[in-house]
């Protein structure tokens, strides 16, 4: 076939893909920073009247918005669900990595909540939190153990019922387990395949010259996972700056903007009431930038620690 | 005297181990079986069915179906069902066929550019996504799709993932497999359809089940593309709508749940080592 023919099939094939990737992806990428600094709003939305460029005038009111703040400041807290998540994933990993019977059985299970849609997760979920709910019964529960001990020596404990997600102080703890509860199967399938590429000789070389397990597991394990953990922490720490979806089912960003994250503040500026797309984007841009900085962070932490123990 | 002890040892680590995995499990899998459980209680049996009755409400003691057609007879499910299943199934159509075009020429053609067009499409990963629902509600407005079933599936059929995927698949084909078929004078698209695709279905079926369980499941997306438009929204953005509505009634929440996950499951119990190999190959 003529050379000329075959470039032009390529493209032919190609098309489909390349066109509304450009559309669908590229395209908001520019279009959505260009948004940011006009004050697109409902009335442009027929396209009839272009939106004004305003410069930096949607930043400021962004910048000046204490529910902005309130955002950043709660999608932040959300990353700490990132290190507990990764090791609790981490730790399932290696304990599912052996050849014991039903083991199948077990990773199964644990990718369960994995393919649990989020609005399934939150009517389940919504149960186990509430005032009745099964939460409070468990601890309940356990009270009643405790005081069975602490009527012994004449104390007393005591719990209140309340509702998880209609506490400020509890709220988005209560988000972040659901999210730990979506998240470890998932993370545990990557670091499985991590630790399956490991070559066995490797672990048994470390014990024939006399490591412990836990010796074994830190030195020669989790080096060699690196690649594996940059990327789950990765893509795990983009998550939780952009969770969005979790707060929506659950609670909106209440009780008292407690749960109030980053990616709510654009949700709510584009969609709550006025379509101001113009100071949603400034906002989104804002966040992008702070995702960026997070993974620079991220790669830095955990591609620097080699080089140093090299150095020792 | 040692061997006993280690036995022992052995013994006493496989019961912790075991007791390990069951707790895990339970943390895992309980929501689901509660929720299963109550979507199976007859709340007409005693009076005073309470899902809060622990651990009674785990437990049923009268199994019923009436709770599934209840739910199907006050919320209308079959429209939402139907809703769900038609954007499931375009998504899955579209998914693989861009894919499957797409990767042929990125793997098994020369042509100049090839490689930059491949980087660009997996740079799509990284890209700052954080505005781009925002723009695609504006762009699908213009295109006169904005509440429509293909306004929810076209921005979304076009992954990095499928196209690698797929790419991964073809280049595991041989050469001279594709040489062969050129000198008995078949065309590329003859090629494309006839060898590679046969011989990738392993690879299509993958595809086929990641897109299928992740747009079932869907829940943001789908509401933004269909804001002005519920009546065309899915199983999994109704569910909301579901809770509030029934908000009175637990166990049709619960069955409308099951139906909603079932599939899923079923999917799950028989494709499971599609999902257990993970990301592997596109991480790779």
């Amino acid at each position: 076939m003529r050379k000329s023919n075959i470039v032009f099939l390529a493209y032919a094939f190609l098309a489909p893909a390349l066109i509304l990737m450009a559309v669908f992806t590229f395209y908001p990428v520019i279009y959505g920073s260009w948004l940011g600094f006009t004050d697109y709003s409902q009335k442009n939305l027929s396209g009839e009247i272009p939106a004004n460029f305003v410069g930096l005038e949607n930043f400021k009111t962004v910048f000046a918005d204490e529910l902005f703040r309130t955002g950043i400041w709660n999608s932040l807290k959300y990353l700490l669900v990132v290190p507990v998540l990764q090791l609790a994933s981490l730790g399932v990993a290696v304990l599912v990595n052996r050849q014991l019977p039903a083991i199948t059985f077990f990773r199964a299970a644990y990718y369960v909540p994995v393919i649990t849609s989020i609005s399934l997760a939150s009517v389940m979920w919504d149960w186990v939190y509430s005032k009745d709910g099964v939460l409070n019964w468990g601890i309940q529960f356990l009270v009643g153990i405790g005081n069975f001990f602490a009527s012994l020596f004449g104390g007393k404990l005591e719990f209140q019922a309340f509702g998880w997600l209609n506490n400020p102080d509890t709220a988005i703890w209560a988000i972040m387990l659901v999210t730990f509860w979506r998240g470890f199967g998932y993370y545990m399938v990557l670091y499985l395949g991590g630790l399956q590429a490991i070559p066995l000789e490797l672990e048994e070389a470390a014990r024939l010259d006399g490591a412990s397990p836990s010796q074994t597991f830190w030195r020669v394990t989790v080096p060699l996972m690196r690649p594996t953990i940059l990327l789950c922490s990765l893509l795990s720490t983009l998550a939780a700056i952009r969770v969005l979806e979790e707060i929506i089912v659950f609670t909106n960003g209440g009780p008292l903007n407690s749960t109030y994250t980053a990616l709510m503040y654009v949700y709510s500026k584009a969609f709550g009431s006025k379509f101001d797309f113009g100071t949603a984007s400034a906002a989104g841009l804002l966040i992008a930038i702070v995702g960026f900085f997070l993974s620079y962070l991220n790669f830095r932490l955990t591609q620097e620690a080699p080089d140093r123990q090299r150095k020792a | 005297m040692t061997r006993i002890r280690v036995n022992t040892t052995k013994g006493i680590s496989s019961v912790l181990t075991y007791a390990g995995l069951i707790l895990i499990a339970l943390f895992a899998l309980f929501p689901f079986l509660w929720t299963l459980a109550i979507s199976l209680t007859d709340k007409t049996v005693t009076s005073g069915v309470s899902i809060y009755d622990f651990p009674g409400s785990l437990f049923p003691k009268v199994i019923t179906l009436n709770n599934f057609f209840a739910v199907f007879r006050d919320f209308s499910l079959n429209k939402y069902l139907w809703n769900s299943i038609v954007i499931s199934g375009l998504s899955v159509i579209g998914t693989l066929l861009i894919s499957a075009l797409a990767a042929y020429p990125l793997s098994k053609l020369e042509f100049p550019g090839r490689n930059i067009i491949f980087t660009a499409i997996l740079s799509t990963l990284v890209l700052p996504s954080e505005t781009s629902f925002i723009v695609n509600v504006i762009t699908l407005n213009r295109i006169g799709l904005l509440g429509t079933y293909w306004g929810v599936v076209i921005p979304i059929i076009a992954t990095a993932f499928g196209i690698f995927l797929m790419r991964q698949a073809y280049i595991s084909v041989p050469d001279a497999l594709l040489e062969a078929a050129r000198m008995d004078g078949a065309t590329e698209l003859q090629i494309l359809f006839r060898v590679m695709i046969p011989l990738s279905i392993p690879s299509l079926t993958a595809l086929g089940i990641f897109t299928l369980v992740n747009t079932w499941n869907s829940y943001f997306w789908p509401s933004i593309a269909l804001i002005f438009n519920p009546e065309l929204q899915p199983l999994s953005v109704a569910m909301l709508q579901l809770k509030s509505q029934l908000n009175h009634d637990p166990f049709n929440i619960a069955a409308g749940a099951m139906i909603m996950m079932i599939p899923v499951m079923i999917i799950f119990a028989f494709a499971q080592r599609f999902f257990m190999r993970g990301l592997e190959g596109a991480v790779k």
